[in-house]
C-alpha cells in the first residue's frame, strides 16, 4: 500500500504545482459551519471579527444544505483523511461520538480560566463534556416547542389564541372559515418531524416524552397515546397547505408574516424572520407555547466541537475561539440574530425581546422539574440513525392521505428497533 | 488479438517500443484498479461490517443487507430507479431520434435550433433542478401562470403528489438530455450512405418505413453511446433530486445514490449505506456486463 | 453541406416539421427565459406577478448581488477545471491510442473495466477517496480536486478517443511503422494532427462535466478554495431570511454562463466532432 502511495503521489507531483497548503504563521483556525444565511452569517461574523482582532486566522468553511447534511459529509472526509478542521459545528449526542472516535480535544485550560462550570447550565454542560472534559464550547439554547400567531388575522377570524390541542382546533376551524391558511407549514421531514415531536410532548407530558425519544421505550413507543398522536398529526396535515412540499420553513413563516396563515408551529429561530420583516414580538405577533407544552422546554443547542490539532499556534488560535465564543458581547449579538437564548446564564436578559426573555424563565422552570427535554427533531435526543429512522415513518405518514395511524405507530417501533 | 506481435523484430530499442504502450497505459491502469476498484473492493468490505458514524471491521455478516431488505425506504427507492431510469432513458431517446430526424431534412437555420435544443445539456444539475422546482410549483410557477391566463381547471401539483413526484424528475432530466441525444444522432445521421437510401426510394419505400429499416438499424453504435450516457446521467440524477425534491414529498421521490448517501453521511448507518451501494452496482452490473460483452466482441477493428 | 431525402416543397409535412420544431425550441427555451426575465425582476415583481411576465422595472441589482457572494469562487472554478480538463483529456488520448492501435493481452478487459467507471456512483468513493487524498498529503486542496477530477474522468475521456481511432484506417498506423516510427512518433505526426474533431468533444463534455461538478467540490474543497457550485449551493440552500429570487437565478446564471458560452460558441465543433467518428463505436 505505502508503495503505491509514493508511486501515486509521483504521478500526483508531476502534473500538480502545489502539495498541502502551509500553516498560518500566527494561529488559523477553521471553523466548519452551516450558518450560511442572513442573521446567522450576521452572528459568525461577528465571531469572526473578534477572533482576528485577537490575532489570529479565521478560515471560514461554510456548506450549507440539508441542515448540516452536507457539512457532516465534508467533515466526515475529513476526519478519514487525517485533517479535520479546528472547530465544527457539532451537536447533540454527535459530541460523544466524535469524542469516543479520540478526534476531539480536550478544553481543559480555558473552560477552568473561564470558569464555564459556573456559567453554563448543568445539562448543557453535560452534553459539551466527552469524559469528563470540555470537548465543544455552546452557542445558544433554541426552544423547539414553540407556537407563532399573527394576532391581526387572528383578530379578523375571531379566534383565540390557543392553550390546548382542542383549543388549537377551533382556533384553526375559525381560521379556515375565514378563508385564511390556518397553519402554515414547510413539508420537509425535519418539519414534519417538529410538529410530531410538539405533539408527543403536548399528548405524552415530558415523561412520556423522555421514555419515548431518549429511553426508546417500546410500551411507550407503540401505546394507545402514540397512536393518539398519528392521529393528531393528520387532523393538523387537514389545515396546511396541500401544495407545501419542500416548502423552507421560512417560505412558511413569511405566509404567517403576510397574513395570509394565522399560525406556525416552529422553533424559535423563527423569530429571526419576524425581526428581519421589522415585526416587534408581543404586537405584530405573538409567541407562545405549543398548546399543552406549556411548562416544557423543548432544546435545541448549537455548539462548536474542538478537533486535535497539532501545530501550536494553530492551538492557540482554537483556545481563542472557544474563548470568545462565551464572551457576552458575542453571546448577545449571535442570539439577537439567531432568535435564541444565551447559554450563559449571567446575561442581561432587557437587550433581547419579549419572546426571548419569556423563553429564558420558561428554560429556569423547566430546569427544576422533568420539562426540559431533549429535542428528537433537531438531534438532541437520538442517534442520528433513530433520528433518521423517526423521520421515515413520520413524514411517510403524514404525506401520504391513506396512512393509517395504527400500522405507524408499529412501523415506527420496528424502524427505530432496526435502527438501534 | 496483439497487433505487435506481428511486426515484431528483435532489437533493444523495439523492445522498448513493445513496452511503451503497456508503460503508457499503465497509470491510468493502477487510477482504476486503486481508484475504482479498490474503492469498490473497500465498500465490499464495509458492508459486511457494523460501521455506523465512520468505518469499522466489526464482521457482522449479512447482516446489513438484511436490514436493507426490510427497510420500506430502499424499495421506494429502488422502484422509483426503475421507474425514473426506464421513463428517462426511453422518452430522451424517442425525443433525441425524433428531433434529430426531423432536423436532417433540410432546414433552415439548423445550427441555431441545434444550440438551443443543446444547452440544457451544459448546465448543472443544480441549476436545471433549481429552475424547475420553481417552474413546477404548484401556486408559484406554470400552474399559477396557466390559471393567470384564463385556464381556471389548470392544476399541476405533480411536484407534490407523492405518486407522481416521480414524473417531474423525469421532465426535468428529459428537458436536459434529450437535446445531447439528438446531438448524437444527427451526427450519426449524417453518417449514412445516401446512396442506400435512394436507392430504398427508387424501391417505393415511404420515408418513415426507410428510417426505420435501413436507417436507425445501421446507426446502432449511437444508440450504444447514447445508452451509456443517458445510464451515466440517470445514476448520477443525485444532484437533480437533491435540487428539486430532496426525495420529497415524505421519501416518495428517493433515488438508491440519495439513500445510500444519508444513509452513509447524515445518519451514520455506514454499514447499511455500502450494502446499498453495492446492491446497486450489483444491480448496474448485471445489466451492463452482458452488454458491454456482446458490444466489445463484436466490435472488430476495421 | 445538408442533405435532404425529402423533396424540398412547402407541403403540409414540411409545414408539419417546422412547426413541431418551433415548438420544441419553445419548450427548451421556457426554463431560461424565466431564469432571465426573474433575474432583472424585484423582489415585490416575483410576487406579484407569473413567470413570464416582463419586469415592471428591469433592475441588475440581482446580478450585483448575486456577483457579490458568488463572484469570487468563479475563479477557483477556473482554476480547477482547466488543469483537470487538459491533463485528463491527455491522458485520454493516450489511452485511446493503446486501446485502438497498440493492443495487447488483456487490453480489451482493462477498456471494459473502464467503461464500468463511467457507472460508479460517485458518491461510494468519497470516504476511500479522502483517506487516499489525506495520505498523499492532498486533503482539502485546490490540487486534490484537480487529481480527483482526472481519475474520474478517466472513463469517458478514454471511451471518446478510443472510438475515434478505432475509425482510422489501421493501415496508415501499419505503414508508418514499417518505416520505422515510434510509438510516439506515429501518435504526433499520423494521429494528434487528425484528432481535432474529438479534442473538441472531450474539452467541452469534461468542461461541463467539472465546472458543473458539486459533490467532489463540496467534499474535496473546503473554505475560500471552494468551486462556484458549493457557493451556488451556500446561497439557494440557505435557511434562513427572505428568499430572493432573482438573486438565486442570477447566481445561478453566472455558474452557468461559462459552459452555456462553450455550448453556443463550440456547440458547432461539438457536433463535426460528433460526425467525425465518436458515435461509431
Amino acid at each position: 500500500m505505502n508503495a503505491i502511495n509514493r508511486l501515486a503521489a509521483v504521478i500526483s507531483l508531476a502534473s500538480l504545482l502545489p502539495l498541502s497548503a502551509v500553516a498560518a504563521a500566527n494561529g488559523m483556525v477553521e471553523v466548519t459551519h452551516w450558518w450560511t444565511s442572513g442573521g446567522e452569517a450576521a452572528a459568525v461574523k461577528t465571531l469572526k471579527e473578534q477572533v482576528e482582532k485577537d490575532g489570529f486566522t479565521w478560515k471560514d468553511n461554510a456548506v450549507a444544505g440539508g441542515g448540516g447534511a452536507a457539512a457532516m459529509t465534508v467533515l466526515k472526509s475529513r476526519a478519514v483523511a487525517g485533517n479535520p478542521p479546528g472547530a465544527a459545528q457539532i451537536k447533540g449526542p454527535d459530541i460523544q461520538e466524535w469524542g469516543a472516535l479520540g478526534l476531539l480535544t480536550e478544553l481543559d485550560d480555558v473552560s477552568r480560566a473561564n470558569n464555564w462550570d459556573a456559567l453554563l447550565p448543568k445539562k448543557v454542560a453535560q452534553i459539551m463534556q466527552y469524559d469528563g472534559h470540555y470537548v465543544a464550547v455552546p452557542v445558544n439554547i433554541h426552544r423547539v416547542n414553540w407556537l407563532w400567531i399573527n394576532p391581526q388575522v387572528f383578530d379578523k377570524a375571531g379566534a383565540k389564541v390557543p392553550t390546548t390541542l382542542d383549543e388549537l382546533f377551533a382556533a384553526a376551524d375559525k381560521l379556515k372559515a375565514a378563508g385564511f391558511i390556518p397553519l402554515a407549514h414547510g413539508g420537509q421531514p425535519w418539519q414534519d418531524s417538529t410538529v410530531f415531536e410538539d405533539l408527543v410532548l403536548s399528548i405524552l407530558g415530558p415523561q412520556g416524552y423522555h421514555k419515548a425519544f431518549v429511553e426508546l421505550d417500546e410500551d411507550t413507543l407503540t401505546g394507545a397515546q402514540m397512536v393518539k398522536v398519528f392521529e393528531t398529526l393528520k387532523r393538523l396535515g387537514t389545515y396546511m397547505d396541500p401544495n407545501r412540499a419542500g416548502r423552507d420553513w421560512n417560505i412558511a413563516a413569511a405566509e404567517v408574516i403576510n397574513g395570509k396563515a394565522g399560525m406556525q408551529i416552529m422553533g424559535d429561530w423563527a423569530k429571526s424572520e419576524w425581526t428581519a420583516a421589522g415585526k416587534v414580538a408581543g404586537k405584530d405577533y405573538q409567541c407562545v407555547a405549543f398548546p399543552g407544552t406549556q411548562g416544557s422546554f423543548a432544546y435545541n443547542i448549537d455548539s462548536l466541537a474542538m478537533f486535535k490539532l497539532k501545530n501550536e499556534n494553530d492551538i492557540k488560535a482554537q483556545n481563542d475561539l472557544a474563548k470568545v465564543a462565551l464572551e457576552p458581547r458575542f453571546q448577545t449579538v449571535f442570539n439577537q440574530n439567531k432568535g435564541s437564548l444565551p447559554v450563559r446564564q449571567d446575561m442581561d436578559m432587557s437587550q433581547f425581546d419579549a419572546c426571548t426573555q419569556k423563553s429564558a424563565v420558561d428554560f429556569k422552570e423547566a430546569e427544576k422539574g422533568d420539562g426540559l427535554q431533549p429535542s428528537m427533531a433537531h438531534n438532541m435526543a437520538t442517534s442520528l440513525a433513530v433520528q433518521g429512522a423517526i423521520f421515515d415513518v413520520v413524514t411517510n405518514f403524514f404525506n401520504d392521505p391513506k396512512a393509517d395511524p395504527a400500522t405507524a405507530v408499529k412501523q415506527l417501533n420496528s424502524a427505530i428497533k432496526s435502527a438501534k | 488479438m496483439s497487433t505487435v506481435a506481428t511486426i515484431n523484430k528483435a532489437s533493444p530499442l523495439d523492445a522498448l517500443q513493445r513496452w511503451l504502450p503497456k508503460l503508457v497505459l499503465a497509470p491510468s491502469m493502477l487510477i482504476v484498479l486503486v481508484g475504482f476498484y479498490g474503492y469498490i473492493l473497500w465498500t465490499f468490505v464495509l458492508s459486511f461490517t457494523n460501521s455506523s458514524f465512520m468505518p469499522s471491521y466489526k464482521w457482522v455478516g449479512l447482516a446489513q443487507y438484511a436490514r436493507l431488505m426490510e427497510n420500506d425506504r430502499w424499495w421506494v427507492a429502488s422502484k422509483n430507479l426503475l421507474l425514473f431510469g426506464g421513463m428517462f432513458i426511453a422518452i430522451s431517446l424517442v425525443i433525441g431520434v425524433l428531433l434529430a430526424i426531423l432536423l436532417d431534412q433540410r432546414i433552415r437555420r439548423e445550427g441555431f435550433i441545434r444550440t438551443i435544443y443543446l444547452y440544457p445539456m451544459a448546465l448543472s444539475m443544480i441549476v436545471t433542478g433549481t429552475a424547475w422546482k420553481w417552474l413546477l410549483n404548484p401556486g408559484l410557477g406554470l400552474d399559477k401562470m396557466l390559471r393567470d391566463w384564463g385556464w381556471e381547471g389548470f392544476r399541476l401539483d405533480w411536484l407534490v403528489d407523492p405518486d407522481r413526484v416521480v414524473y417531474c424528475l423525469v421532465i426535468a432530466a428529459v428537458w436536459q438530455a434529450s437535446g445531447f441525444v439528438m446531438a448524437l444522432f444527427l451526427a450519426g445521421l449524417r453518417g449514412v450512405d445516401q446512396s442506400i437510401i435512394r436507392a430504398a426510394q427508387v424501391d417505393g419505400a415511404s420515408l418513415p418505413s426507410i428510417y426505420l429499416r435501413i436507417v436507425l438499424p445501421s446507426l446502432r453504435p449511437v444508440f450504444f453511446s447514447a445508452l451509456m450516457i443517458l445510464a451515466h446521467i440517470a445514476i448520477k440524477s443525485f444532484d437533480l433530486v437533491a435540487a428539486m425534491t430532496a426525495g420529497g414529498p415524505g421519501y416518495a421521490s428517493d433515488l438508491p445514490a440519495m439513500f445510500m448517501y444519508s444513509f452513509t453521511f447524515s445518519r451514520g448507518q455506514m454499514g447499511m449505506g455500502s450494502a446499498s451501494a453495492i446492491l446497486m452496482l450489483g444491480a448496474i452490473l448485471s445489466i451492463l456486463v452482458p452488454y458491454l460483452y456482446s458490444e466489445l466482441r463484436n466490435k472488430r477493428h476495421d | 453541406m445538408t442533405r435532404s431525402l425529402a423533396p424540398r416543397s412547402l407541403s403540409f409535412s414540411r409545414l408539419a416539421i417546422y412547426s413541431t420544431l418551433i415548438l420544441a425550441c419553445a419548450l427548451y427555451l421556457i426554463p431560461l427565459i424565466v431564469m432571465l426575465l426573474t433575474s432583472f425582476k424585484s423582489p415585490e415583481d416575483i410576487r406579484t406577478g407569473n413567470l413570464l411576465s416582463w419586469p415592471e422595472v428591469i433592475t441588475g441589482i440581482g446580478w450585483i448581488k448575486a456577483w457579490d457572494t458568488v463572484g469570487g469562487y468563479f475563479w477557483n472554478s477556473v482554476k480547477i477545471t482547466v488543469p483537470a480538463v487538459v491533463i485528463s483529456t491527455l491522458l485520454g488520448a493516450l489511452n485511446g491510442y493503446v486501446l485502438s492501435m497498440w493492443r495487447f493481452r488483456g487490453s480489451q478487459l482493462f477498456f471494459g473495466l473502464l467503461l464500468f467507471g463511467c457507472f460508479l456512483p460517485f458518491q461510494t468513493v468519497l470516504l476511500p477517496a479522502s483517506f487516499t487524498l489525506g495520505k498523499l498529503g492532498l486533503a482539502s486542496t485546490t490540487s486534490g480536486l484537480v487529481l480527483v477530477h482526472i481519475v474520474y474522468g478517466l472513463a469517458f475521456t478514454t471511451l471518446f478517443f478510443r472510438n475515434y481511432y478505432c475509425s482510422v484506417p489501421e493501415a496508415l498506423v501499419r505503414a508508418a511503422r514499417l518505416d520505422g516510427a515510434g510509438f510516439f512518433t506515429i501518435f504526433g505526426r499520423i494521429l494528434l494532427p487528425m484528432s481535432v474533431p474529438i479534442i473538441m468533444v472531450c474539452l467541452i463534455w469534461q468542461f461541463t462535466q467539472i465546472w458543473n461538478d458539486f459533490l467532489f467540490g463540496v467534499v474535496f474543497a473546503s473554505g475560500d478554495a471552494q468551486p462556484i457550485t458549493v457557493a451556488l449551493n451556500n446561497l439557494v440552500n440557505t435557511s434562513t431570511g427572505v428568499k430572493e429570487y432573482n438573486v438565486d437565478m442570477a447566481a445561478a446564471m453566472i455558474a452557468g454562463l461559462p459552459t452555456l458560452l462553450v455550448y453556443v460558441l463550440a456547440g458547432k465543433y461539438f457536433l463535426r466532432g460528433l460526425t467525425a467518428g465518436a458515435v461509431k463505436g
